[in-house]
């Protein structure tokens, strides 16, 4: 303790001020059974040494097991499960093995190495005036040397280099774009594109949407633009849902006879942030979104009636073409999914 | 020693309660059987069991639905997972203990099908799933039934207090016949929107997935990140808690 006596000191058990509540000191320092008892202390000597062989062991375990254990075979282990034995039992040995370990030094602390409390005082944050002193000293000599004030030509090029450095920004930032265009406000959706149910791709007649029904349908020409394309971006807009309603249960639509027979086209994205919403209640014709449980009317033209959701679920206006199957009117009316700042 | 000990018997503990129970659904004779005989007996059936809601002609009630075109697929649905007869009014019928012998529905179906066209419960040729394609299944599951039953069939929530459930005990034929129908607040999917060979792949995908290992064990009723983080936050967190607390501890 001789290296740090001067700024470290046995505290004063008892208390410095025992008549102040608000500053009773420590409490009295009581002895471990370890301190009084050299069998107590022997004890906690074999468990510490205990825990640091299992932590020799666990990792030459976990070596062999790793070597011998296939690693798709399953076993049954209680509370657990069916589960990989490769996993239960490297992850076992490592864990334990890393635990005892850590517990092994921190039994070690707490029973055999000294625990006398001790007392640091803080030290003033700010220097002395002598260290003050000399650092503006030392900073004022490298100033100096440098000859900064000397070499005219050589700070005045530094200077410029500094002025031309936000030039690399520029490219960088464009590069956050393009902007979007109209991208937002349009969609693949046109007029007598078909509409055909998802994954499968088949196009639907109006008798076969039973009522009650719900179909989660893509534009025909949807797969053919993601290979043009090479990528997913047309389908994060075209989705959309048809359901049948008896005609007497619609009570609005967003435009005049929207509907085909009692079929009413909307479409999947929600208003909100854009999750898909097909979460559909054939009782309600409601359509409630998984991610903050906006719920759309679409008996009433796919009005909000709860939920986050600022805007109407867009409808989209079909028909049949010349063969009788179902197909758009046009695009959407109005941009689907989210608002963004420049929807207006 | 001992606090260090409490703390594994307590970890053990915590690991124990998320112990799962398995139980298989039961078994039922597929196809529509319409002879006199069952329909004169599922009509008798009817009037002592079903009726007093239903009304004498199946004809709906101030607090049940007309029972005319519903079809025999819906009775073996509803009949056969114990949801009707129902236990007791509420937001939605639930699985429960079904009352009726695997004859008795076959009759129950008989009748209610007699009375007006509607969905068939599917024959053993239509229920037979092995040679379903089990990729698109998979797509066809995620793209029309992941959004209310989880994207392993856990189920889950919906709106005005009802509930998506889960698919964990439900017969291939109670799920063909679930898509046939649109029982309660779910959708129809029928033959016309969802193919027969399109609602196999389904069933495929479901009871793949259902009977697929953990080999992470512990699977934590499969619903994802909800379930996951509990447990981290209880038994994770709470077991740093413990050694924090062991290691902040005074010596005796």
């Amino acid at each position: 303790m001789s290296h740090h006596s001067h700024d470290l000191e046995p505290a004063a058990h008892g208390g410095e001020h025992p008549d102040n509540p608000l500053a009773p000191g420590l409490p009295q320092h009581k002895l471990r059974r370890t301190d009084v008892d050299p069998r107590a202390a022997k004890r906690a000597e074999r468990q510490i040494s205990l825990m640091f062989v299992i932590g020799t062991l666990a990792p030459i375990v976990f070596f062999f097991l790793y070597v011998y254990i296939p690693g798709d075979k399953l076993i049954l282990i209680p509370f657990i499960g069916q589960t990989s034995a490769s996993n239960f039992f490297l992850g076992m040995t490592m864990g334990v093995g890393l635990f005892c370990v850590g517990a092994g030094a921190i039994h070690w602390a707490k029973k055999l190495m000294p625990d006398v409390e001790e007392v640091a005082e803080r030290h003033p944050i700010r220097g002395t005036d002598e260290d003050r002193a000399t650092a503006v000293a030392h900073f004022n000599e490298g100033v100096e040397d440098s000859g900064f004030g000397q070499y005219k030509l050589i700070r005045r090029t530094l200077l410029g280099a500094l002025a031309a450095t936000p030039l690399f920004a520029v490219p960088l930032l464009k590069d956050l774009g393009p902007m979007p265009g109209d991208k937002l406000r349009n969609t693949l959706w046109d007029k007598d594109i078909r509409i055909v149910s998802d994954v499968t791709l088949n196009p639907l007649k109006p008798s076969d949407i039973p009522f009650g029904g719900l179909v989660s349908c893509v534009p025909e020409n949807l797969e053919k633009v993601e290979e043009e394309t090479g990528n997913l971006n047309a389908r994060a807009k075209v989705p959309v849902v048809l359901v049948r309603l008896r005609p007497d249960e619609i009570r609005a639509q967003q435009g005049p006879n929207w509907d085909y027979q009692g079929i009413l086209c909307y479409s999947k994205i929600c208003t909100h942030v854009g999750c898909p919403t097909a979460l559909y209640d054939q009782k309600a014709h409601t359509l409630l979104c998984p991610c903050h449980q906006s719920t759309f009317d679409l008996a009433d033209a796919g009005h909000v009636i709860f939920g986050p959701a600022a805007r109407s679920m867009p409808q989209l206006a079909i028909t049949v073409d010349s063969e009788g199957y179902l197909v758009a009117r046009g695009d959407f009316t109005q941009p689907i999914g989210p608002s963004f700042w420049e929807r207006g | 020693m001992a606090s260090f000990l409490v703390l594994f018997v307590g970890l053990l503990v915590m690991g124990g309660l998320y112990a799962g129970l398995t139980s298989a659904g039961t078994a039922s004779a597929a196809g529509t059987d319409d002879s006199p005989q069952a329909i004169a007996k599922g009509r008798a059936l009817f009037l002592e069991g079903c009726a007093s809601c239903h009304g004498l002609n199946a004809q709906g009630g101030s607090n049940a639905p007309t029972l005319i075109g519903v079809g025999a697929a819906s009775v073996d649905f509803q009949v056969g997972t114990g949801r009707m007869p129902l236990a007791a009014p509420g937001v939605q019928a639930k699985r429960g203990h079904v009352s009726y012998t695997q004859d008795e529905i076959s009759a129950l179906a008989a009748y209610v099908a007699s009375l007006a066209p509607g969905p068939a419960i599917p024959s053993a040729e239509e229920l037979d799933f092995e040679q379903a394609n089990l990729q698109q299944g998979g797509q066809l599951f995620r793209t029309n039934c992941a959004q209310c039953h989880n994207y392993n069939g856990a189920g889950g929530a919906l709106a005005n207090g009802q509930a998506a459930p889960s698919l964990k005990d439900a017969t291939p034929q109670q799920m063909f016949t679930a898509m046939l129908t649109g029982p309660g607040a779910m959708p129809v999917f029928a033959n016309s929107t969802i193919a027969v060979e399109d609602k196999q792949a389904i069933i495929k995908y479901i009871t793949t997935i259902r009977t697929s290992p953990n080999p992470g064990g512990m699977a934590l009723g499969r619903v994802g990140p909800v379930s996951e983080g509990l447990f981290l936050w209880v038994v994770g967190l709470g077991a740093v808690t413990g050694v924090a607390v062991w290691i902040g501890a005074k010596t005796s």
